[in-house]
């Protein structure tokens, strides 16, 4: 027992005397924790709490440009400044590379007269369908000429996406509003009044958002709920820079002789340093969890919040701190190099994360990688602390998540061991 | 009445064979070096010194025949053997993140001490090799001199009746190398088997009484030095080297 006392001392030494070790070990996640969430919740409030910027360049005469622009207004993501009607392309492209704007949208010119001709032989083909007598659309109406969206290339597809859905919304109720109005005019040969129209039209069904949570809480996960743990675990397995090359450094350093010929199994020194990397990774994610919860609120970032089940949180953190370590020691027993032992194990680790989930989230990913997804300790370990942070969930509801952890830490080692074996290390 | 010396090392048809390799690189090799002696053992590069001595500390594992340290068959009894004996390979052997102490902490716990007996030699080494006032400070910014006399003190640190030493005094300065030397006779002369291999053929001559030539895997000559130096009318060790390993260079 005392070997083991001396060796895990002599690791513990060796670890903390060296700086650049503990500087990636403990001081770049950190980083990345702070970076990612500060990143992730910027996005989140720009879509979210601040206004887009959209220029407007309304070149329609008719009242339908108008409602056009109201309805966008309404929207609330767009913080809108019309230009006037006979500006060039040139000009609003200019004042976009400026980042003035990040969007710009242009009505066409007659814009209004092509709504109303589409609305009439719309409503004119639904009055013939109820048997009455319509517009059937003998006359033929132009085709609408296209409203124009002009985009920064810094803006994401992701947001181009969601803004061009929400112009639709606008263009879609500017259009009904324009074949509901034509409808009733036909009926009833008289304007739709405005109180009757809102109702129709903008009376919307109430949506209610709730979180499906295992312990019944139903708040909604802030940026850090889902980054922290990601980037602890990423922190946790990134431990393979250090233990993985440590490994390497002592069998190719002159002490390996030396404990070779010492009355000492070598299986002593790697138990040594599976239990001081164990400790790292613990205070690693103790570390991490802690800046989440006490200075993120600090740096303007969303706090973390603590799971219920603690003793849950602490036994998932081991799992896969443990997991984290086993697969260190694979890389370093059958690594030649430190090169090797670095490179292969950061580069992996880098792989492992994305397919497990940790950069994209699982749920987006396509099926084919949702097999491999299930090969990365990675991915386990997140669905754990996923379990525990975004569902609150308690250690038995993860329980799940934590038996292919052990599978692959179990597999881990043995292969540690037969490769200490044919190398003829133990 | 003749007193039978008791043997350190026995090794009988001694057969090795580097793994992928046909042929034997040791066959039927045979030496005897009794307890308390100092030992020689030279030969040019590639001879086979290394590969014996790490034979001997069951660093490597051999095929045929046996070898015994102190009447203890290495293949069967290999852990409680390896407490039998020190070694003192050429490389720095030792962690340079840590202090003299932190590394006899280590090495000693690994060779079997108790905490406390630890404690008692780490003090008595370091004073004795002079080390006593950087015992705390890291060895990586020591000279070479005195990782020299770490690299010594580690490996003697459980008092072993045999000590292996593979260069021991390379790269270090006159005064360094006398140290050494001396602290090697004083182990000797308090009854430690000393098995020494060097380059250094003046500094052997100071130290071994007995050698032996080892070429090409064979022992070619073992005995007394003096004996060795009279019967092939040598005045030193490098000439008896030269005479029978050859002048021819070796690119080995």
């Amino acid at each position: 027992m005392y070997k083991l006392w001396a060796t895990i001392l002599k690791d513990i030494r060796v670890l903390i005397r060296d700086k650049v070790g503990l500087i990636l070990m403990f001081g770049m996640p950190i980083m990345l924790v702070l970076v990612v969430t500060a990143i992730q919740n910027s996005t989140f409030e720009l879509v979210n709490k601040n206004k887009i910027p959209l220029l407007v360049c309304n070149r329609d005469t008719g009242k339908i440009g108008v409602d056009l622009i109201q309805a966008i207004d309404k929207i609330g993501m767009f913080k809108l400044e019309q230009v006037s009607s006979d500006q060039s392309e040139k000009f609003i492209i200019e004042r976009m590379r400026t980042k003035y704007a990040l969007l710009a949208i242009v009505i066409p010119v007659n814009f209004s007269s092509r709504i109303t001709a589409k609305a009439k032989k719309v409503a004119g083909k639904a009055l013939s369908t109820f048997g009455l007598e319509g517009d059937t659309g003998t006359t033929k109406t132009a085709s609408v000429d296209p409203l124009t969206i002009y985009y920064h290339p810094i803006l994401q597809e992701s947001y181009r996406h969601s803004i061009q859905g929400a112009l639709y919304s606008a263009l879609q109720l500017v259009e009904s509003k324009q074949v509901l109005r034509t409808l009733y005019f036909s009926i009833l040969e008289k304007q739709l009044p405005d109180t009757l129209e809102n109702e129709m039209l903008n009376n919307k069904f109430d949506i209610n958002e709730i979180t499906i949570a295992i312990d019944g809480t139903r708040s909604v996960p802030n940026a850090s709920q889902h980054n922290v743990p990601a980037w602890t675990i990423f922190a946790m397995f990134f431990v393979v820079i250090s233990l993985g090359g440590s490994i390497v450094r002592e069998k190719l350093s002159g002490s390996f002789i030396r404990l070779k010929s010492l009355p000492t199994n070598y299986y002593v020194a790697l138990l040594s340093k599976q239990i001081t990397y164990l400790i790292v990774t613990l205070l690693q994610a103790a570390l991490i969890f802690g800046i989440g919860v006490w200075l993120f609120p600090y740096v303007g970032l969303p706090p973390l919040y603590f799971p219920a089940d603690i003793s849950g949180l602490f036994f998932v953190s081991l799992i896969c701190g443990l997991c984290a370590v086993s697969y260190a020691m694979c890389i370093g027993v059958f690594a030649q190099t430190q090169e090797q032992a670095n490179g292969f194990g950061a580069v992996s680790i880098v792989i492992l994360a994305a397919i497990g989930g940790l950069m994209v989230p699982s749920f987006a990913m396509p099926d084919s990688f949702k097999t491999a997804m299930k090969l990365s300790p990675l991915h386990w370990c997140l669905e754990a602390y996923y379990g525990l942070f975004l569902e609150g969930g308690k250690l038995k509801d993860v329980f799940i998540n934590i038996i292919p952890i052990i599978i692959i830490t179990v597999l881990l080692q043995v292969l540690t061991f037969l490769g200490l074996k044919m190398k003829k290390l133990i | 009445m003749t007193v039978m010396t008791p043997l350190a090392i026995n090794i009988e048809n001694l057969g090795f064979s580097y793994p992928g390799q046909q042929d034997m690189f040791f066959s039927n090799l045979n030496l005897k070096i009794a307890a308390g002696e100092r030992f020689g053992l030279f030969g040019p590069n590639g001879a086979g010194k290394t590969t014996l001595m790490k034979l001997m500390t069951g660093l490597l594992a051999f095929h045929e025949g046996s070898i015994q340290i102190s009447g203890n068959e290495i293949k069967k009894q290999n852990r409680s053997v390896k407490k039998l004996f020190g070694f003192i390979p050429q490389d720095f052997s030792f962690y340079e993140e840590l202090s003299p102490a932190e590394n006899l902490e280590f090495f000693g716990a690994w060779s079997g001490l108790t905490k406390q007996e630890i404690k008692k030699r780490t003090i008595e080494l370091l004073d004795m090799l002079g080390l006593a006032d950087v015992r705390n400070k890291q060895v990586r910014k020591f000279s070479s001199g005195m990782k020299r006399m770490v690299n010594l003190a580690i490996g003697v640190i459980h008092r072993p009746g045999i000590l292996f030493l593979d260069e021991p005094t390379v790269g270090v300065d006159v005064q360094t190398r006398f140290a050494i030397i001396n602290y090697l006779k004083q182990l000797n002369k308090n009854g430690a088997t000393l098995i020494y291999t060097s380059h250094q053929l003046s500094e052997a001559e100071g130290l071994c009484e007995k050698i032996a030539l080892i070429d090409e895997g064979k022992i070619i000559v073992h005995d007394d030095l003096d004996k060795l130096l009279s019967e092939y009318r040598q005045e030193g060790l490098e000439g008896l080297f030269l005479k029978l390993t050859s002048k021819e260079y070796r690119n080995v």
